[in-house]
């Protein structure tokens, strides 16, 4: 455990200081209370804001690590949001919402990864495909309305809460919960890493580079499919014009913030899940600190700059020697992979 | 025909296709009132994508454009509403400012050795703070000068209008033409996207390369930027998004490969005026929903997407053999 | 005297590539220069063409000194080089790619006609028929190094290299080189050529350098050189001691009782179909030139690029092999020559990697524990001597001998019955290629069969009981018992085609 705890301490920290920030000018900031048997509070609000971000950094972090990236996840988003609810209109229960929701999560999975994989095409490129017709197809479904439904059991897993805590982030902890156990209590993970640090020598090991990869685009469609399930449970409608616009870029944006490297390799759920909260932080403390919402982008554009620069294989080698330097001590060298991706 | 040129005439063709059954269906659209409506609804796309072209054959990709264009059309109503200035003189400050920024961005790529396509989405996100911060709401530009370049046309037999926007477009196109594929500087882009060691290793001063392409396509998206602003008469931190995805896809569909080094700034028109005449044929026909739009544009980037793997793949195994 | 290079020393972290190396250059000669892989050839070339900086020695050219500092540079002073991958851009037109960086321009835009026209200037007296106008990618390699080589001349036009410039063509392509290289010896140039094909080397050079393990063997003039020196002077014949002592009988198993038979496997254009059974705890070498066809046989073995045909089976019948997986399902293990690119993850620890390929073979579902992973690591870092701080630390961050030890560990703790080792103790120090040979010697007397990949016969004579040798992607010979020894390799690797088969298996 406390390598895990080692590995997320800057976002942690990052966090805690944006929320002690924020706490500045919105004294109730960190104020949690208990009314009609459920939590309130602004920090609460972050836990659900944040889950369709939460839930779409999960995929795009197994995708990264192999050195890919999922363009798409937005529209697929939508596309699964408009399932569920063309679903439930059509009168096939929840069950019937949840699953044709998860199917076509993991056929659009399939379809980038099957391009990735067995075509050869730059993932960038191979997902911008679906990123530009999948608003198209969800639209599709909905017959461009919004399409509204009332179904208390699916507005459950966007407005419900069991013991007070709001469904969605109990969704979005719990998939992370599971993936993070799955990719590290099993030897994915380590498959993961080794195939997108170096594809040719991880097949040549004897893993199944080409299975591996469609796999992991496919569970960036299972997240979508939750993130859209969420979104739209959440407004008991799905609207597939807007659900997940651009939510792509925030998923990059927090699997970034968590310190893990656009070039593939190590990577950590863990901290990109805190990279989804830092950004609905920055989002929601912006509005309660009473700053205007037009600082939220700039903000952005300076965090992913900073880390730009830390990530920099031209700079990063500098500044892990000052680090070296400054621990003072050779025997440090234990530390340094794990650190490397940060 | 070479392996270089199929995705242009396939381009074309499907253009040529496309209108044509266009035409049998509805003959009022060969009139040049479409003719002209297509080139001015679609200007700001093809001048914003001529500078995507440039990007894209040296092998990057810039995310921030349609940004850039909200910020130029915020900036220049704020400027208009808030100083005495002429819109001429706000004009060249938008495209100092724009070129300026995209040159940033290029020096950002070299200088970190990071992609492109992450370096310019921290510039997308910054170019949309910033129109924001200029202005939340759209502002309004009432100006007598923006009515004179709003109503100059130039009126065509049939009583199309071929407006200052659409020339402007394909006066970008040109100039793209020439500088891609008629100056030092475009034999540099394509060497570039062929393979950036190569080409150091030919002389290409591949930093200073760099910041001339990003900055390039920041003063093209400032130009749209300019376009937009006249097309629309209002400036808004909000519009436009997405506009680099309908640029991206411009330029594949206009036969330019994706991973560069091959690619036709003409090209690029056409795909551009393929994207408007799909929009032209939905409106027309009434009964179809615009999503397809998107549903067709996407077949599209997949069909060229494949075209060009194929073509890459017979090369590699022709020049294997 | 064109080109003069004294005492050229160049180090890397853990290895001396060029140890003080003399290399003379005349004007209007070809001069070859041969050594296996790592024998410090590109090395040479490359502190030459400035894209090394070297750490001791003099260069002259015309007698003056000089020390290019970049690739640039170098072109510029007059020395020009043209590589196998040709080393100008394929979607660009041939004009472009030949006046690339000088184009004519009227009024800032590239003159096209005069581009054109100077482009067919150049080629003019190269012999090719050319349309400048279209894709350099569209023409042959052949077409494209005489670009290059055109491109080169003008530019540089005092020392021209050409690195392996024929790998890839045929012989009537060679022959339409070798016309354009020497017309241009008839010019003066002096030309460096680098190739692996000696029967190309006896054709056209005048003089021949041989480099081996970072030092220059010998400089002769072709002409009355023997086949069979120069062979021996490329593999070396010298026994270091450590490998002596541990030198043992060359036993080579019953064939009766040689379990594994692969039967006509082999790929077209690659290597032709050959038979090879193997038998337990036996070690058989693979000797030959570079680009003879050995890493090839090792590739199609090991399902890298499958065989088109024949079998593979052992005792319970066929086997398949269509791709790494299944060979290592199967109970096959490779160490590839370039462990860098294809043997080590550079970013995973030396734990991870010593339990990869075992995990892949067990599947993802089935993780090696973390105590068995360490119990591994820890295992092989003691048995094989890899010197790392701890198994935690990145394989990238370790010395080229020791990542090739991770890559041995990482097949040694599958336990593979058939395991290929491709130039396993290539650019590693002395010490750790003794324990690499000891270490064949271990495994095998434990049952494990060994396929070994070597440019250094010692070396095979040392380990090997049994010797295959490979010439123009074929088997041609196989030694056994009392054959095994560098005079008799070095004889099968040189004899002309007609007498071979007398020992062929």
């Amino acid at each position: 455990m406390p390598r895990v705890i080692q590995r997320v301490l800057p976002q942690l920290l990052t966090l805690a200081a944006l929320m002690a920030l924020v706490s500045v000018f919105f004294p109730d900031f960190l104020e949690i209370t208990y009314s009609d048997g459920r939590l309130v509070g602004p920090v609460i609000d972050i836990l659900k804001r944040g889950a369709p971000v939460a839930l779409l950094a999960i995929g795009m972090t197994l995708v990264i690590a192999t050195r890919g990236i999922d363009l798409s996840v937005g529209a697929t988003m939508a596309i699964c949001g408009a399932c569920s609810a063309w679903a439930i209109s059509a009168g096939y229960g929840l069950a019937g919402a949840l699953g044709f929701a998860m199917l076509a999560g993991l056929a659009a999975g399939l379809w980038n990864g099957a391009l990735v994989a067995v075509f050869g095409i730059q993932p960038i490129v191979a997902t911008l495909i679906l990123m530009t017709a999948g608003r198209g197809v969800a639209q599709l479904i909905t017959e461009g309305r919004i399409l509204t439904f009332n179904h208390e059991g699916l507005a459950f897993f966007g407005s419900g809460d069991i013991l007070g805590v709001p469904m969605p982030t109990l969704i979005w902890v719990l998939l992370g919960v599971l993936v993070a156990l799955l990719v590290r209590r099993t030897a994915l993970g380590l498959l993961i890493e080794a195939i997108g640090i170096n594809r040719r020598a991880s097949t040549l090991a004897g893993i199944n580079s080409r299975v591996l990869l469609i796999a992991v685009y496919m569970a960036s469609g299972f997240c979508a499919a939750w993130a859209g399930i969420v979104a739209t449970a959440d407004i008991r409608g799905a609207d597939a014009n807007n659900s997940g616009l651009w939510l792509e870029l925030d998923a990059i944006l927090a699997v970034v913030i968590g310190g893990n490297s656009l070039l593939g390799g190590r990577f950590s759920i863990a901290a990109s899940l805190l990279g989804a909260m830092i950004i609905q932080t920055i989002d929601t403390g912006i509005l309660l600190a009473g700053f205007p919402s037009e600082f939220n982008l700039v903000i952005k554009a300076a965090l992913v700059l900073v880390i730009l620069v830390l990530q920099s294989p031209n700079l990063a080698p500098r500044f892990a020697r000052i680090a070296r330097r400054r621990r003072g001590t050779p025997a440090a060298g234990k530390l340094t992979t794990r650190e490397a991706g940060e | 025909m070479t392996s270089r040129t199929l995705p242009l005439f396939a381009t074309i063709a499907i253009f040529l296709i496309a209108y044509l059954v266009c035409y049998l269906q509805f003959p009022a659209m060969l009139s040049t009132r479409v003719i002209g409506n297509l080139l001015t609804d679609n200007a700001y796309l093809g001048i914003v994508a001529v500078g995507m072209t440039v990007v894209i054959l040296s092998g990057g990709i810039d995310l921030s454009v349609g940004s850039v264009i909200a910020f130029s059309g915020v900036f220049i109503a704020v400027m208009l509403r808030d100083t005495g200035l002429h819109p001429l003189v706000v004009f060249a400050l938008l495209l100092a400012v724009t070129t300026a920024f995209g040159a940033f961005m290029g020096g950002l790529i070299h200088v970190l050795a990071m992609p492109p396509f992450i370096v310019t989405l921290a510039g997308m996100f910054l170019a949309r703070g910033a129109g924001y911060m200029l202005s939340v709401e759209s502002v309004p530009i009432q100006h007598p000068f923006y009515e004179v370049l709003k109503d100059a046309y130039y009126l065509m037999p049939g009583k199309g209008r071929l407006t200052l926007l659409g020339v402007a477009m394909l006066l970008s196109v040109a100039g793209g033409m020439i500088l891609a594929h008629r100056t030092r500087f475009g034999t540099r882009v394509f060497a570039m996207g062929g393979g950036a060691q190569t080409a150091q290793l030919m002389g290409v001063p591949v930093g200073l390369t760099t910041v001339q392409i990003y900055a390039f396509s920041g003063f093209m998206a400032g130009l749209s930027g300019v376009a937009f602003s006249i097309y629309t008469a209002s400036g808004y931190p909000l519009a436009m998004v997405g506009t680099e995805l309908n640029a991206i896809a411009a330029v594949v569909i206009g036969g330019t490969i994706l991973t560069g080094g091959a690619g036709y700034v003409f090209g690029t028109l056409i795909g551009v005026l393929t994207m408007g005449l799909i929009q032209t044929y939905i409106v027309f026909d009434g009964s179809l929903s615009s999503w397809w739009t998107k549903i067709v544009i996407g077949a599209l980037l997949l069909m060229f997407i494949l075209l060009q793997k194929g073509l890459l793949r017979l090369g590699t195994a022709r020049a294997a053999a | 005297m064109l080109l003069t290079i004294r005492s050229l020393t160049k180090t890397f972290p853990g290895t001396r590539a060029l140890d003080s190396v003399d290399f003379d250059l005349r004007a209007g000669e070809v001069h070859a220069l041969l050594g296996e892989n790592g024998a410090g050839k590109s090395t040479l070339i490359k502190c030459l063409t400035g894209a090394y900086q070297r750490d001791e020695g003099e260069l002259t050219l015309d007698g003056a000194p000089i020390s290019p500092q970049s690739t640039l540079e170098a072109q510029e002073l007059g020395i020009g080089t043209v590589y196998q991958e040709v080393n100008l851009l394929p979607n660009l037109t041939v004009a472009e790619n030949l006046t690339f960086g000088r184009q004519p321009t009227r009024f800032g835009m590239v003159d096209g006609r005069a581009m054109r026209r100077q482009a067919e200037e150049m080629l003019s007296g190269y012999g090719v028929d050319v349309d400048v106008r279209r894709d350099l990618g569209t023409y042959s390699v052949a077409i494209q190094q005489i670009v290059a080589i055109a491109r080169a001349v003008t530019l540089s036009g005092k020392v021209l290299i050409l690195d392996e410039p024929t790998a890839s063509l045929d012989s009537r392509e060679v022959a339409m080189l070798f016309d354009v290289v020497r017309s241009l010896r008839e010019q003066g140039l002096g030309i460096i050529f680098i190739s692996h094909f000696l029967d190309q080397v006896f054709e056209i050079s005048d003089r021949v350098t041989v480099l081996r393990n970072g030092c220059r063997v010998a400089t002769d003039d072709i002409a009355g050189l023997e086949r069979l020196r120069l062979i021996e002077h490329m593999l070396g014949h010298e026994l270091e001691d450590e490998t002596r002592e541990g030198r043992h009988a060359h036993v080579p198993s019953d064939p009766s009782e040689r379990t594994l038979h692969f039967e006509g496997v082999g790929r077209r254009g690659l290597i032709e179909p050959f038979d090879l059974s193997v038998g337990r705890g036996e070690v058989i070498g693979l000797a030959g030139l570079l680009g003879s066809g050995r890493t090839e046989s090792a590739e199609v073995l090991f399902g890298i690029k499958p065989t088109q045909t024949g079998t593979a089976r052992d005792e319970n019948g066929e086997i398949a092999l269509r791709n790494p997986r299944e060979a290592v399902a199967a109970g096959f293990g490779f160490a590839p020559e370039d462990r860098k690119t294809d043997g080590i993850v550079a970013d995973l620890s030396v734990r991870e990697n010593i339990a990869l390929a075992l995990q892949a073979r067990r599947g993802w579902a089935r993780p090696i524990s973390r105590a068995e992973q360490n119990r591994l690591a820890d295992h092989y870092i003691d048995r094989l001597d890899i010197r790392t701080s701890d198994a935690e630390k990145a394989v990238g961050d370790l010395s080229g001998g020791n990542q090739q030890k991770v890559v041995l560990a990482r097949w040694l703790a599958m336990n593979p019955r058939f395991f290929i080792l491709d130039e396993p103790t290539r650019g590693i120090d002395v010490g750790a290629h003794a324990e690499i040979l000891r270490l064949i010697e271990e495994v095998t007397a434990d049952g494990m069969s060994i396929l070994v990949i070597s440019s250094e016969l010692d070396e095979l004579v040392a380990v090997a009981d049994r010797v295959i040798v490979v010439r123009d992607r074929r088997h041609v010979a196989q030694l056994t018992g009392a054959e095994v020894e560098t005079d008799t390799i070095v004889r099968a690797i040189a004899a002309p085609d007609a007498d071979s088969d007398e020992e062929a298996a």
